[in-house]
């Protein structure tokens, strides 16, 4: 009879040893070979023509590659790396939300010793990174959300996201006109507070002239009360996860919540998609609900075009990358930092209303205008 | 230890055995509960989504309204159908955490190909469901031929094809509107005594009823629940474990295209945002549902009750008004509470 437990015992042995190996190996490669600035999440590596002799290195880490907007920020980086002579490396989180990523990729710019980073926070979680980032004597920018604390990184170029909220709320008190205002509010996330969430929401609600309680906090308001024309009833804050799907389903259970919504307040474009989906099959028509979003990619000044979306704040993320890397191109070469907007803690790279129905007194392009500036 | 003609006369048992015994094996309340869940798997979630209904019914009236039933129907769909191969797999002892990425992959082709390329509804249908089918058996050759663990290959199947999805639509929505009618199709609805009734739904029910007729009356979902029992039971009594699994996962491939196309239909679009938790969720379906993460126990009718116990839950906490942090909270509480019972179940009898 065969020795099965011998053999098994062999076997056994066989892969220890290759596992052990492995591990050896894995080690002795990392150790061995230079750090070439590889991310998981997706990274290329701009060869930049030097002007002084010394390559400037400046790393662009965004939250994810799903979301058009990030996208064209990495155009906008690349082509100013290119004009600037800058090298570019780029990182990606795997979705909204991962810091993991972020942070490795932070860790592997202090590690190639470049100039500075840009980047669009995923969470509280890198700030620790951040800073020894900073100390390492990189420069870091934050690119469209502040992170919190927002000296945790040397200087913000942003959208002023509570003033994006606050035109697509003045617009829509304007367009209300009296009316009583039923409002679902469609938010990022249910478990993480980011900036970017609660600003676009409190920003929506200060611009209705409703009283926002704490405005680091969604959802602490009163359930009813007076907007700046009449009554508000605010029905939810479902969450989103900035996608369609999140967005029709959040839809619809605010419509089962309360069926006469007639003002809907979303975190983004995509949201405010499925959301449309959704009151159409309730059979809401576009003019009984105000349908308002951020962003003003081109698909959501499309949107705006077609009337899926009445109102949208427009931001400019192609400039906040090219800003960026000019920056720091300065920084090295000229010693002189980037200063922030006036009146603000950061460097606001502009919002415009963006919708086909201006109303009284508040400013706002149409979509053909928005189309030419657009992004994505 | 033969003590029979013990004191106890009238109840001595026949085959002569020690009381303490017969007092050990006694059948107890909970013991019948035990054995009656072992017979019928299905019974206790089917129980939590009938009280959760009241409860919620309970706690505002709103809830009940057909419509608002309706809609968490459709708010399930797509967790649903890929419950049915994520059961599947389960019930092999497998699992399987590519099936979010592998169906949002499968969306993004048929619905670039058809607008970009220009290619009409049906032939671009049939690439995406081609594309699903190619995910299934790339996990299936993984863990069949190459032998490796299902949750490690389909932990780096899925990272696979969130990046090529990610590569082939640079992170683009395709519009409801630049796409062939036929893609949309599922999200189509008609009344059903006066509530709204999506395709979608019903192609979901039909392939729970379609898996559960093949998983009970025929040989090969014997083979199945063979395998997911005990692999190496199965391989002496002549049944080919690797061929049965590598059709549960090629048929878990199938179900990906299919619950991508209802997904298409749901929205109006196709996102590569969309399905970010689906790998999770389909899981937590088929785990609430009384299937044994363990293999070789469960119905796949269960599954769809666990999905529509979190949609329940979730629609339910949010007209209750509850705080949205409680839903994801009390899906965790669910899943362990699943989990629980089939352990204890497993202790008892049929």
């Amino acid at each position: 009879m065969t020795n099965p437990s011998g053999r098994r015992s062999r076997r056994a042995a066989t892969s220890r040893l290759l596992a052990v190996s492995g591990v050896v190996a894995v080690l002795l490669a990392a150790g061995c070979t230079t750090d070439d600035g590889t991310e998981p999440g997706g990274a290329e590596t701009d060869g930049g023509a030097t002007t002084d002799g010394e390559t400037i290195g400046v790393s662009l880490i965004v939250k994810t590659t799903t979301n058009p907007f990030f996208v064209a920020m990495q155009e906008g980086a690349e082509a100013a790396a290119e004009a600037e002579g800058v090298e570019l490396t780029f990182a990606a989180g795997t979705e909204d939300g991962d810091e993991a990523t972020q942070i490795e990729a932070i860790e592997n710019a202090i590690s190639q010793g470049q100039a500075g980073i840009l980047i669009t926070p995923n969470g509280p979680g890198v700030v620790d990174a951040i800073e020894a980032a900073r100390d390492a004597g990189l420069f870091v920018i934050a690119l469209d959300t502040p992170p919190d604390p927002a000296d945790a990184v040397d200087i913000t170029f942003a959208t002023d996201n509570f003033d994006a909220g606050l035109r697509i709320g003045e617009w829509t008190a304007a367009q209300l006109d009296g009316e009583d205002a039923v409002i679902a509010l469609l938010d990022l996330f249910d478990d993480q507070v980011v900036t970017v969430d609660y600003n676009r929401d409190q920003g929506f609600l200060t611009g209705m002239g409703i009283d926002v309680a704490d405005p680091k906090v969604n959802g602490d308001e009163a359930e009813s009360g007076e907007y700046s024309g009449g009554s508000y009833t605010i029905v939810c804050n479902e969450a989103t996860n900035g996608a369609e799907d999140g967005g029709a389903t959040a839809m619809e259970t605010c419509l089962s919540k309360n069926p006469d919504i007639n003002v809907v307040y979303t975190i983004n474009e995509p949201a405010a998609y499925g959301a449309f989906q959704a009151l159409q099959a309730a059979g809401k028509t576009p003019e009984d609900v105000l349908l308002v979003s951020v962003d003003g990619g081109c698909a959501g000044v499309g949107y705006v075009e077609e009337g899926i979306i009445d109102a949208t704040s427009q931001q400019y993320p192609v400039r906040m990358a090219e800003e960026g890397v000019r920056a720091i191109a300065e920084l090295v070469r000229t010693g002189e930092a980037p200063e922030t907007t006036e009146g603000l803690d950061f460097f606001d790279t502009g919002v415009a209303l963006v919708t086909d129905t201006p109303a009284d007194g508040v400013e706002s392009i149409d979509h053909a205008e928005a189309t030419e500036i657009c992004w994505g | 230890m033969t003590t029979t003609k013990a004191s106890t006369a009238a109840s001595v048992p026949a085959n002569g055995e020690h009381v303490a015994d017969e007092f050990l094996r006694r059948e107890t309340f909970a013991g019948r509960i035990q054995s009656t869940l072992h017979r019928y798997p299905a019974l206790s979630p089917a129980l939590v989504l009938l009280l959760s209904v009241i409860v919620f019914g309970f706690l505002n009236e709103r809830f009940l309204r057909p419509e608002n039933l309706s809609l968490v129907t459709q708010q399930v769909a797509v967790v649903g159908a890929l419950a049915v191969g994520q059961t599947l797999i389960i019930l092999t002892a497998g699992i399987d955490l590519s099936v979010g990425s592998a169906m949002v992959l499968a969306t993004m082709v048929m619905a670039q190909t058809a607008a970009s390329s220009g290619l009409p509804g049906l032939p671009s249908l049939a690439l995406g469901m081609a594309v699903g089918l190619a995910a299934g058996v790339i996990n299936g050759f993984l863990v069949t031929r190459v032998k490796l663990p299902p949750f490690i290959v389909t932990l780096g199947t899925y990272n696979v094809f969130l990046a090529l999805t990610l590569l082939y639509s640079h992170g683009a929505t395709v519009r409801g509107g630049e796409m062939p009618g036929l893609l949309t199709w599922t999200g189509t609805a008609f009344s059903v005594g006066g509530v709204r009734v999506t395709v979608g739904v019903f192609l979901m029910l039909a392939m729970y009823a379609v898996t559960a007729y093949a998983l009970r009356s025929t040989a090969w979902g014997r083979h199945v629940y063979a395998v997911g029992d005990d692999k190496e039971a199965a391989a002496l009594a002549g049944i080919s474990v690797s061929r049965v699994l590598m059709s549960v996962y090629v048929t878990a491939g199938a179900t990906f295209g299919l619950a991508g196309w209802i997904l298409v239909g749901r929205i109006n679009a196709a996102s590569p945002n969309a399905g970010a938790d689906a790998h999770l969720d389909s899981i937590t379906a088929v785990v609430i549902g009384g299937t044994s993460l363990f293999g070789g126990r469960g119905l796949v009718w269960g599954s769809l009750l666990g999905a529509l116990i979190v949609g329940v839950f979730r629609n339910g906490l949010s007209l209750a008004g509850v705080d949205q942090l409680y839903q994801t909270l009390t899906v965790g509480i669910l899943v362990i509470v699943a989990v629980s019972i089939d352990q204890w179940i497993r202790k008892g009898r049929a």
